[in-house]
């Protein structure tokens, strides 16, 4: 997914691979439970914005789509030649995000690559079907709840956006094919995952409504 | 430049190019396999596309660099691979070609498609195949070819 403005910004944007996990939502899938005092609770509210500025930046939001297909470039635009989510986010047969999408960015052709090239699955949906970007409340309560996460607890969801090869490709310079630069989310990956060790250590709080 | 030693249809060969060269110039200004073709040399027409480590690949975009130990195969060893076959045979049967310069990369799809999904649906087949262009419009053509083969194949 794999990525292109025109088709030269081959831009197949990810930032997460979480793999959807049919779980309850009751017990110990059900989203953790908040800790601390108000002081802790608001500084965590202000770490999430951090994060929710970054998953929301085209280079993650791209995969991260309510739809059958990726989406690709700083306008979001739907990734070209036909390329279709398929069952498992990876593409169909002939067409899987490995068929552009290597292992490393190939700034030769223009096409952003890393390990395991792929969509984020549906539950981990953070737009819309008119690819409208979901409030930091609704991404927040997605993010947080272990049914929709791969059943990631705070600690799990701290060393994804540390570790994951397509998290760290987000935070990556590359270059598209007419020889540009591809933008960079808002924050360095250090202050990202600074970022979500604070809102995981004030107990991952979410925004009120909205 | 650097020397990359590549397997290609089960041959070996050593090419030295520079390590952006897109492995769909290696093979056929290198190698002179020209039987895969340069259509836009951005991925978005298929025409390009080899197997590499058994999967459809586009060769205009993945610089030789990237190649790694993979086996490569494009259309020059299709006529000796059973599903290739079928879908040659499909393919003449059916007068699938026009022009033919895309259907290099449409038969390398097709293969692929195939391999995978044996018994293919008409979904499955616009799904697969939908990022291979034809400016002669022969996809319903394509499309009954690969059916065909799939039958040939059971």
């Amino acid at each position: 997914m794999a990525s292109h403005s025109n088709a030269a910004n081959i831009l197949l944007v990810t930032c997460t691979a979480w793999s959807a996990t049919p779980t309850g939502v009751s017990g110990k899938n059900a989203p953790p439970k908040e800790t601390g005092t108000p002081a802790t609770r608001k500084a965590g509210l202000l770490a999430w914005q951090q994060v929710y500025s970054v998953l929301t930046h085209p280079r993650c939001i791209n995969c991260h789509t309510a739809t059958n297909y990726p989406q690709q470039s700083d306008d979001r635009h739907r990734h070209f030649a036909n390329v279709v989510r398929g069952p498992a986010g990876k593409g169909v047969p002939a067409l899987q995000c490995v068929a552009c999408h290597q292992e490393a960015n190939a700034d030769s052709t223009g096409v952003p690559g890393a390990h395991d090239w792929h969509l984020a699955p549906l539950s981990m949906k953070w737009q819309d079907l008119n690819d409208k970007i979901l409030s930091s409340a609704e991404v927040c309560r997605a993010v947080t709840d272990r049914s929709k996460n791969n059943n990631l607890d705070g600690a799990g969801l701290l060393k994804h956006h540390a570790e994951e090869p397509l998290v760290l490709w987000a935070f990556q310079s590359s270059r598209r094919i007419d020889g540009s630069m591809r933008t960079l989310p808002p924050l360095m990956h250090e202050e990202f995952v600074a970022a979500t060790r604070k809102w995981v250590e004030a107990g991952t709080p979410c925004p009120q409504n909205p | 430049m650097e020397t990359y030693k590549l397997t290609v249809n089960g041959q070996p060969n050593d090419v030295i190019v520079d390590p952006g060269t897109p492995l769909l110039w290696v093979l056929r200004e290198e190698l002179k396999m020209t039987g895969t073709k340069y259509g836009c040399g951005i991925a978005a027409c298929g025409a390009c596309t080899v197997h590499l480590g058994g999967m459809a690949t586009r060769s205009c975009v993945v610089p030789v660099s990237l190649v790694g130990n993979r086996a490569i195969v494009t259309i020059e060893a299709m006529a000796q691979d059973p599903v290739g076959r079928a879908v040659q045979d499909a393919w003449v049967s059916h007068d699938v070609v026009q022009c033919g310069y895309c259907q290099s990369g449409q038969i390398m799809s097709a293969v692929a498609l195939l391999k995978s999904t044996p018994e293919p649906t008409d979904t499955n087949i616009e799904e697969s195949m939908g990022g291979n262009l034809c400016r002669c419009g022969t996809y319903v053509r394509i499309r009954e070819a690969i059916k065909a083969a799939s039958q040939q194949l059971k």
